[in-house]
Order: C-alpha cells, then structure tokens, then sequence
C-alpha cells in the first residue's frame, strides 16, 4: 500500500497484463517471457531439481548443500520460515528509511549508523545490567523486563535523540536540498562509524542475549522442524510494526498530515499546518525504528563495525526493489531480499572446489536489476 | 547548454602551469616520501575523483561505484598478472597483458552498470551506485576464486617497469603522465558532440530527448567512459600499493572518494586534484598538529576528521574549495573596483 494516493486503484489484472507485455514491443515481450522462465526455473530447481550432495564422490552440477524440497522437505520449510522472519527484520528497519524518504524525500544515509549505534547501546546495557563478564550471556540469565526490555527501550530513546538533534540542526533548513541533505547524512555516517569504532567496538563481533522467554530452548514445533520462537518473535514483530504504521499514517490526524505532506508539502504548509513539526517527527520515527531493527538484530545476530555499511544496503536494496516511499513496497522488498539471501545461501550449487563460496551477493544483484529494468522506480515506487 | 564554465581567467591557467612544471620536476624538488607516497597517492586518488566529478558536474550523475570500478580494474590486474603467491587465479600473465585486462573487464562492467543507473536519476543514482559499490565489495569478499577476505598481493613483482618499491620515481611519473592524461582527455571530451549533448542532459533531459537524441544511452557511454578513467586509478592503486582486498574498495574508501571530490569542489573537475592533494596532507599530516591531538583526533580517529571537514565544506560551501576559490576570485576585484570608483565592469564567467 503506496504512503501517497495514487490515483485510481488499477485492477489487479490489469496490472498483471502490464508486467508480463511491457509496452508491447517485441523486445519486451521476449525479455519478460525469459525473466518468467527464469523465474519458474528457479522454483523448479528449489522444489525438485536440486539434488542433496553426494557423501562420497564427486558432486555434481546438481549438488546443493540439502537438495531441493522434495528431497528434504524440513530444510525447505527451515530456509522457508528464516526467509519469513529475516524480512520481518528488514522490513522494520527499512520501513523507517521509506517513511522518511516518502515524506521529506530525505535520503538517510546514516540509517545504518542507527541501527549499530542502538545496538551497541543494547549490547552495553544488558552487559552492565546483568554484570556479565567477557563472555557471552545465556539467555536463561537475561530476564525480559530488565534486561531486555530496558536496554531496547534506552536504545530507542537515546538513537530517536540524536535522530531528532540531526534533523533539527542539520537538516531542517536544508528542506528540499536533497543531494545536500544525503552528503550531510554521508558526513554523518562516516563520523559515527569512527565514534562508534572508538567508544563501543571491543575487538570483535558482540551480540545480545535473547531474553529468558524467546531462549534457545524455547522452540516452536512446526511440522517436522522445531523453530526458535526468537525469529518468529521478529515476524510477529515486524507485522506489529506494520500494522501500527498503517494504523498512525491512515487512522490518525498525523498520518493524515503526513499522507497530504508526500503529496504536496506547499499545500500542506499552505493550509496553515505546521508541516516542520511533522517532518520532526516522522523523522524521529524513522530513527526510532532503526534503533528497534539494531536492537533486535543485535539480538538475532551480532554488532560489529561495518554492520551499519551492511543495514545500509539492506535498507537501500529494500526499499529500491519495493520502491522508495512505500509502506507495501517496503515488505515486498523485504520479502524478495530475504527469499535470495536464505535461499541463494543452500540452493545455489556447491561443489567441492570452492568450499566456501557464496554467491547470493550476485543473486541479489541480479534481483535489483531485474527490477530496475522492469520498473525503474521500484515494485510500487512512482517518479518523484 | 552553457558553454560559459569552459571559459578559464587566465590566472587559473597560470597557477595551472605552475603547479605542472613543479610536478615535473617533482623528484629534484621534494623528498623521497613526498614522491613515492604523498604525490603518487595524490595523482591515483585524483584520477578517480575526476571520474566522479566528469559524471557529475558534466552529467548530472554523482556515482559512488567508481571505487568499485577501480577495484575491479585492480582486482583483474592482480588475477592476471600474480603466479602463486597469493589468492586469487594467478593466472601468471604479462604485466602488460593483465594492465589491458583490468581496463578493459572494467570498462564492460562499468558501461553494464551504467545500463542498469542510467534510467534513474539524482538521488536514486546515488543510492543505486552505492548498492553496486557495496555489492562489488561483498563479491570479492565471498567468492573466493578470484579473491576472498585477505585479498591478492605481491603485485609489484609484475609490473611493466621493474619494482615500484625500488624505482619509485619511475611509478611516480606514470601516474603524473596518467593524471594529466585523463585531465587532458576529459576537457577535450567537454567540447566534442559527446560532451556536449552529455551537459545538455544534465541541463534538461526532457528537452534533449524532445530533441531526438538517445538520453539513456548517452548516459550509459559516459558511465562507461568515467569507469574507463577510474580503472586507471585501479591499476595505479595495485601497482603503488602491491596488494588489493576487498576492504580498500568496502563502503569507506567509496564515501572517502566522494569526500576527495565535494572537498575539492563537485563542479569542476580541477576539484578532484585539490581534493586528492587535501585529503592525503589531511591523512599523513592531522597527526602531527598539536591541537587536533589535543582534542583527541589522532591519526586512529582520522575518518571522524575527515568527516567533519566534509560535513563543514558540506553546510558551509557546496562547491568545494575550488567554489571558495571562485568567490574570493569574483569578490577581490569588486571590492578594489569600489575602492577605485565605479568603472564599466567586465563580464564575468559566471561559475555555476
């Protein structure tokens, strides 16, 4: 669901006819008829092609690390359900970068510095608060309130903060200056990164510990496979944060100001509306939500420097794939990205040549210019 | 289509040719670090930053993929030439051979990238480059073939022109004759057809597509033709530096080269050599003033340094220190012309 109304709602075939023709001409149509063989393929080759590695013997052009879902039907619903969850975590953060960008058309280039920043305050808190030594917490030790809960909520505060102190200092007078305001959020970047290093890297990754309830024994049976209740907490999470988002931007008088902002700012502002005050705001709630995606990912996997580089790029793939602006496009973007990162990571072919060689980067690059050719502006994005 | 940021005063020209004649006799003039490390890092570093500011001031496209390019530039070079010492293929081809290769497979990837960006614009460029760089960047981390996390070195020992590290001054006037190369080439491409179509979708690409000519193509080619430039830098980078990894192309050596070209001054491309020039002095030198020392910016603490004077050059002059320049050149003579009474004023060339 596009932040901005956009126009007449086309019918859902209608939409289909126009992704699968183009514009008709002989190019797109060949092109697009490729791309959906490729795609089938795809799905084919996860489902049934693929083949399980031989356990002596040379492996084979058909050899993935489990073999396709017919051959190992609780691998396919494990990769299946991290996919899931994993977008729910990048739908957090990167529905915070979209808001932003959707409304002040402002590019945060420090939204990863966000993200690392509350979780190494995260990290910090629950070290302190639990008086943990230099090694790593067990969840059994970490109680939720205190020493989860806490930490997170800090976390959210402190980086909501400075989202609020950069964006009244620096970029609020920058309003419509886009390319300056991204180089002043680069500058940003770049000096939290070398703070960050300087004030919370201790030589090493470091993460949280999941509170006592989502622990590591706390498992969901699902079928055949057993699932930690920590990554479907990030799902749950992340539709949580959806729906409230829907709830503030279409049920509330803010989100109204906001929706009216992404259409036209000079009318808004026109009508007698502080507009800068919601530009603060939405601001601060993009900030905010990065916070809750380093907390959470801290919790899911690790902090270290040059994560924010990392979220970075999952907010920026995100939301060009889905389109910038939009809500909706945010969690298509998400799911895409999650489904070829997981499942690039096991059904892309390995042999034994190279052990270690992961090609889903290349995947997800293939994604986004699929996309781009496609649509130049996103899944749900329109021109600015 | 202005034509008027080509016209130079005379005085840039001649500061110009002073700073060329003192660079060609560089090794008489300074110490044996200076030409080894600061100036041959300066001439690289400027290279490709003048890639990145062809694409913008004369494009209209900031791009922040052209480390990456160089990267594949270096990357090529290292597979080809190295013959197993390190990681990577080591093909163990001729230095020359492997030089050809990383500008050619470079420029491929930079005119198929430029395929994909140049359909966006503005701020969607930026975001869509940075996606390449950091995804070139995750390439030679994880696949291991062609380089892996610790990277390929012992470069040097496959050179065309023996040993860098024993002939400095051989690299050192390579790489003047490639940065003045690729200065010269780039203003002469500003007054060909190319070039000026190129400005005039900067200017307004509706009105040129109007016009009949190919918008995306054009900005393909010239995608093409900056990564062409940047790979230069890439070869330059591996023979200077002997060994390439992943980390010198990761997302701080991307946003530290577009610090070199908004410090230097986005607009005109002798921004990238101001800005190269700067931000080595910045580097080698932030250490030995008491006062940043004092405050806590040592040299470990050099990107926080560096990121508020961009920051600074950010919120306080746009154009870079070239746009200060400009303003000092245009407020001088207003200012002595006041000073002497009204006069009939000459028409200044308006720096855009």
């Amino acid at each position: 669901m596009p932040l901005p109304s956009d126009g007449r709602p086309q019918k859902l075939s209608a939409r289909l006819k126009a992704l699968l023709v183009g514009n008709g001409s002989r190019s797109a149509i060949v092109g697009r008829t490729s791309l959906l063989l490729a795609i089938v393929f795809g799905i084919a080759w996860v489902l049934f092609i693929a083949a399980p590695s031989p356990t002596s013997g040379a492996s084979n052009w058909r050899s993935t690390t489990f073999g396709s879902a017919v051959h190992d039907p609780t691998d396919f619903l494990k990769t299946l359900l991290d996919t899931l969850t994993y977008a729910g975590l990048l739908f957090v953060v990167a529905s915070g970068f979209t808001l932003v960008f959707g409304l002040m058309r402002v590019v945060n280039m420090a939204h990863g510095s966000f993200f690392l920043l509350a979780g190494y305050i995260g990290v910090r808190l629950q070290k302190s608060y639990t008086h943990a030594g230099v090694f790593g917490l067990s969840s059994s030790q970490v109680s939720l309130w205190k020493d989860w809960v806490l930490p997170l909520v800090l976390a959210v505060l402190v980086v909501a903060g400075v989202g609020l102190v950069v964006q009244q200092l620096l970029l609020r007078w920058n309003q419509g200056q886009e390319l300056r305001q991204a180089l002043i959020t680069i500058a940003l970047s770049l000096i939290a990164a070398d703070q960050i290093m300087a004030h919370f890297v201790r030589g090493g990754a470091e993460s949280m510990a999941w509170p006592n309830i989502l622990g590591p024994d706390k498992q969901l049976a699902v079928g055949s496979v057993t699932y930690p209740w920590s990554r479907i907490f990030m799902l749950l999470l992340a539709l949580g944060i959806g729906l409230g988002l829907l709830m503030w931007l279409y049920q509330t008088r803010t989100g109204l100001v906001i929706r009216a902002g992404v259409d036209d700012r000079h009318m808004v502002r026109a009508l007698g509306i502080r507009i800068e005050r919601v530009f603060a705001v939405a601001f601060v709630v993009g900030a905010a939500l990065a916070a809750l995606g380093g907390v959470v990912g801290a919790s899911f996997a690790a902090v270290d420097s040059g994560v924010d580089g990392q979220w970075l790029l999952n907010s920026l793939v995100v939301v060009i794939i889905g389109g910038m602006g939009s809500l909706g496009g945010a969690a298509v973007g998400a799911l895409l990205y999650a489904a070829i990162s997981n499942f690039a990571a096991v059904y892309v072919p390995t042999t034994s040549s190279n052990c270690c060689t992961e090609y889903s980067i290349i995947l997800t690059f293939a994604l986004l210019v699929v996309v781009l050719a496609i649509r130049p502006y996103g899944l749900f994005g329109r021109p600015a | 289509m202005s034509t008027a940021r080509l016209a130079r005063p005379s005085l840039d020209r001649s500061i110009g040719t002073v700073v060329l004649v003192v660079a060609a006799l560089g090794p008489l003039i300074f110490s044996a670090f200076w030409v080894s490390f600061i100036l041959t890092q300066v001439f690289w570093y400027a290279i490709a930053a003048a890639s990145m500011i062809f694409l913008n001031a004369y494009g209209g496209m900031i791009s922040l993929a052209q480390v990456s390019i160089y990267g594949v530039a270096g990357f090529v070079l290292g597979n080809a030439v190295t013959t197993g010492e390190t990681k990577g293929l080591n093909l163990g081809l001729s230095p020359w051979i492997g030089f050809v290769a990383g500008v050619l497979i470079a420029t491929i990837v930079a005119v198929l990238l430029g395929a994909v960006a140049s359909r966006s614009t503005g701020i969607y460029f930026l975001m869509l480059t940075l996606s390449f760089a950091v995804m070139v960047n995750y390439f030679f981390g994880q696949v291991t073939v062609v380089s892996g996390f610790g990277g390929i070195g012992g470069i040097q020992n496959h050179t065309p022109f023996g040993r860098p590290d024993l002939h400095p001054n051989r690299l050192y006037y390579i790489a003047l004759v490639a940065t003045v190369g690729v200065y010269a080439l780039l203003r002469y491409l500003l007054r060909t057809p190319f070039g000026l179509v190129l400005q005039g979708i900067r200017d307004d690409p509706v009105r040129m597509s109007s016009l009949g000519y190919n918008v995306t193509l054009h900005k393909t080619l010239a995608f093409g033709l900056a990564g062409f430039v940047a790979s230069f830098a890439g070869v330059l980078f591996v023979w200077w530096n002997n060994q390439i990894s992943p980390s010198s192309i990761d997302i701080t050596a991307a946003l530290n080269l577009l610090v070199i070209a908004v410090i230097g001054g986005l607009h005109r491309l002798e921004g990238a050599w101001v800005g190269a020039f700067v931000f080595v002095i910045v580097s080698d030198y932030a250490q030995s003033v008491g006062f940043l020392r004092g405050i806590g910016l040592t040299q470990t603490r050099f990107e926080t340094l560096i990121g508020l004077v961009f920051l600074a050059i950010v919120l306080l002059s746009p154009n870079g220190l070239l746009g200060i320049w400009e303003w000092i050149r245009a407020a001088v003579p207003r200012a002595t012309r006041q000073a002497r009474g009204p006069k009939d004023e000459p028409p200044q060339a308006s720096p855009a």
